[in-house]
């Protein structure tokens, strides 16, 4: 059993800078669970705290039923992946990768097999006997995987470890990652991973459960699909999803919400989702879900600039002095797009209404 | 046509600048070069050369070579040959070197990685013994060393370099150390390696550039030492060869300078192929900024 529970976890520095402000997370078992956030959110100096390599100032963390605060790195039953490879450089990939099993001390016959099994897997083979100098960038970090795999451990921790890759390998990288992940859960391997990444695509195709973070605070834990659906409130309804969610400030009129002089039925849908009824509140739309329409309730906009994406079009407009972006179908803006005004119909099924003071979600 | 031929001829123009300009640089570096070589060059020729032959001119190349000087100066005046002074020299150099690289990488490890009480303050100390002329400290070592009984022995010339004792070297030491990542070091104590299995495994194979350096300059400067072995030996038997150099003027009323010139030869032999020998890592050691991430 490889849980990993936060609980009150703070970090403190030196000059009494606060990093990370008493979180709470529960992973579960074998579950994929990944960090998410801008730069500077401390999802790293939490990946840390679990690693053993940052001092916990507050709280503690629980890998299995052990508390873990006091052990050393080596006894968490963790293994990691940083960012840069952090491969020995002076070692070849099988002394890499060796490594950890010779300082528990495991017979070589052992040690030999076991980077026979990881070679195959991540087939890193024809590579045993390379300096990682010689490697390239791919290369290095399936040998960095290798070196976490190798150890069996209990639980997995990613730290940015595809930052460093093209785009293309990126994205084959993250399937491996994936793939991996799910071959360990099938094998009945313990296989719990925290995945730090400030890439959102990474986050939503790669993890079970997203926790999303802003300094030092956690917004948000749920699924990709849940994230995307339903924010908790203004910083994760801006944070994910491509392009970003449209964020107007709206008043809440009795049956309807105007922005500036336009105002648009709430529609029962909605009405009955709202949980409060704020004082100064923001719109969320998506850009998918503000369509192009010719007739019926909808917001005027000027239309500023169009992006031909090949099968659809991002619209960016001036609504009412706002900036808005749409996504739509090619055909639909072949049809409706090319004047100078267009409008906007927000689908209500899916519209958010945050609180403007406290950046809440009131219609969830 | 007339304009290609313009072209053309501006290129061999340009060509013969640069072969020319190439040229007197080549000249120039090889003069200056040859000016500042040539007291070695006159060195090792002068001790081929008769006595009466050194001071007869400038010039480098002997008229009657001869071996006279090495056979001779070897010998020595005192009951020992200067072999017996080489390996003094390395009893002494041998564990003072092995010491310092030790001690340095444990210090500068500890400096540069860990945090504990007082480090600030005692990494203070150590840029400020850095910027203490040893002169300063040779009376209260002597008078500490005498106490300790270790005069006439080769403990004052050890212990002191195996205790961490030259700043300078645990102060390169840590500069470089702050220029490695830590990520490896991270990467070991995930893999279960604890803080000594760390610095042996990993730490000192990538700080191997500027060990190298300490040692080099650690050899060298014992090599030349002089103070320290006349002030803390007194027994002939024990002497170095920088000492054993100085003995053998000393001792003859007329000097024979081609023993002395022969012997000098022979004392900067090792310093100098040890320097060729390591030299790239020699300037690697001291002029990286460690290893690209």
């Amino acid at each position: 059993m490889a849980k990993v529970q936060l609980k009150n976890l703070e970090k403190v520095y030196g000059n009494a800078f606060k990093a990370v402000h008493g979180i709470n997370l529960e992973i579960d078992d074998g579950e994929f669970m990944v960090f998410v956030g801008p730069s500077g959110c401390a999802k790293s100096t939490t990946l840390r705290m679990v690693a053993g390599l940052e001092e916990i100032s507050g709280g503690e963390v629980v890998i299995g039923d052990r508390r873990v605060n006091e052990l050393p790195p080596g006894k968490r039953s963790i293994a990691m992946v940083f960012q840069n490879y952090a491969l020995y450089p002076h070692m070849k990939v099988r002394g890499n990768l060796a490594f950890g099993l010779k300082i528990a001390g495991k017979p070589k016959a052992e040690i030999d097999a076991a980077i026979e099994r990881v070679a195959r897997i991540l087939e890193i083979e024809p590579l045993l006997d390379r300096l990682p100098k010689q490697l390239s960038g791919g290369q290095a970090q399936r040998v960095a995987l290798g070196r976490a795999l190798i150890k069996k451990p209990g639980v997995f921790l990613f730290d940015e470890p595809l930052s460093n890759l093209d785009a293309k390998l990126r994205a084959s990288m993250r399937v491996r990652i994936t793939d991996l992940h799910r071959q360990l859960k099938a094998e009945g391997l313990s296989s719990t991973v925290i995945y730090v990444t400030h890439d959102q695509t990474e986050a939503m195709t790669m993890g079970d459960r997203i926790c999303v973070m802003q300094a030092g605070h956690i917004m948000q834990v749920a699924t990709p699909k849940e994230l995307y659906e339903r924010p908790a409130n203004l910083f994760v309804a801006g944070f994910i999803g491509s392009p970003e969610m449209n964020l107007i400030d709206a008043k809440l009129d009795g049956s309807s919400f105007s922005v500036g002089s336009q105002s648009l039925p709430i529609g029962p849908h909605l009405e009955g989702r709202l949980s409060a009824r704020p004082a100064e509140a923001v719109v969320g739309t998506r850009p998918q879900h503000l369509s192009l329409v010719a007739d019926g309730p909808a917001f005027t906009a000027k239309l500023a600039n169009a992006e031909f994406m090949g099968h659809e079009v991002y619209l960016h407009a001036d609504l009412e002095g706002r900036r808005v972006v749409s996504v739509v179908g090619a055909a639909d803006f072949e049809t409706l797009g090319r004047s100078e005004t267009i409008r906007l119909r927000p689908d209500l099924e899916r519209l958010h209404i945050f609180d403007k003071t406290d950046g809440r979600n009131v219609s969830l | 046509m007339t304009d290609l031929t313009f072209n053309d001829r501006q290129a061999m123009r340009r060509a013969r600048l640069s072969l020319i300009s190439t040229a007197i640089r080549y000249i120039l570096l090889c003069v200056v070069g040859f000016v500042m070589l040539y007291p070695l060059i006159w060195l090792v020729g002068a001790s081929f050369k008769t006595n009466s032959e050194i001071f007869a001119g400038a010039g480098f190349l002997p008229e009657n070579p001869t071996a006279d000087g090495y056979i001779k100066g070897w010998q020595t005046s005192t009951p020992y040959t200067f072999g017996r002074f080489f390996w003094n020299s390395f009893l002494i150099i041998l564990p003072k070197v092995i010491g310092t690289a030790i001690s340095c990488t444990l210090a500068a490890y500890a400096f540069a990685r860990f945090d504990f009480p007082l480090k600030k303050i005692l990494f203070g100390s150590v840029i400020a013994i850095l910027l203490l002329p040893n002169v300063v400290t040779r009376i209260p070592q002597y008078i500490l060393f005498r106490d300790l009984g270790w005069l006439d022995s080769f403990l004052p010339l050890w212990v002191p370099s195996a205790l961490a004792g030259d700043a300078f070297f645990v102060f390169m030491l840590v500069q470089f150390l702050r220029s490695l990542p830590t990520d490896m070091e991270e990467a070991a104590r995930v893999d279960g390696a604890n803080s000594l299995q760390t610095l042996i495994y990993i730490v000192v194979p990538m700080l191997a550039p500027a060990l190298i350096s300490v040692c080099l300059f650690q050899f060298m400067w014992t090599m030349n030492d002089f103070l320290g072995p006349l002030i803390y030996l007194s027994s002939v038997d024990k002497y170095p060869v920088s000492l054993a150099l100085k003995l053998s003027i000393d001792t003859t009323e007329a000097f024979e300078w081609n023993r002395i010139l022969a012997m000098s030869v022979l004392t900067i032999a090792p310093a100098l192929i040890v320097f060729f020998a390591a030299q790239r890592y020699f300037i690697e050691g001291i002029s990286s900024g460690g290893i690209k991430g």
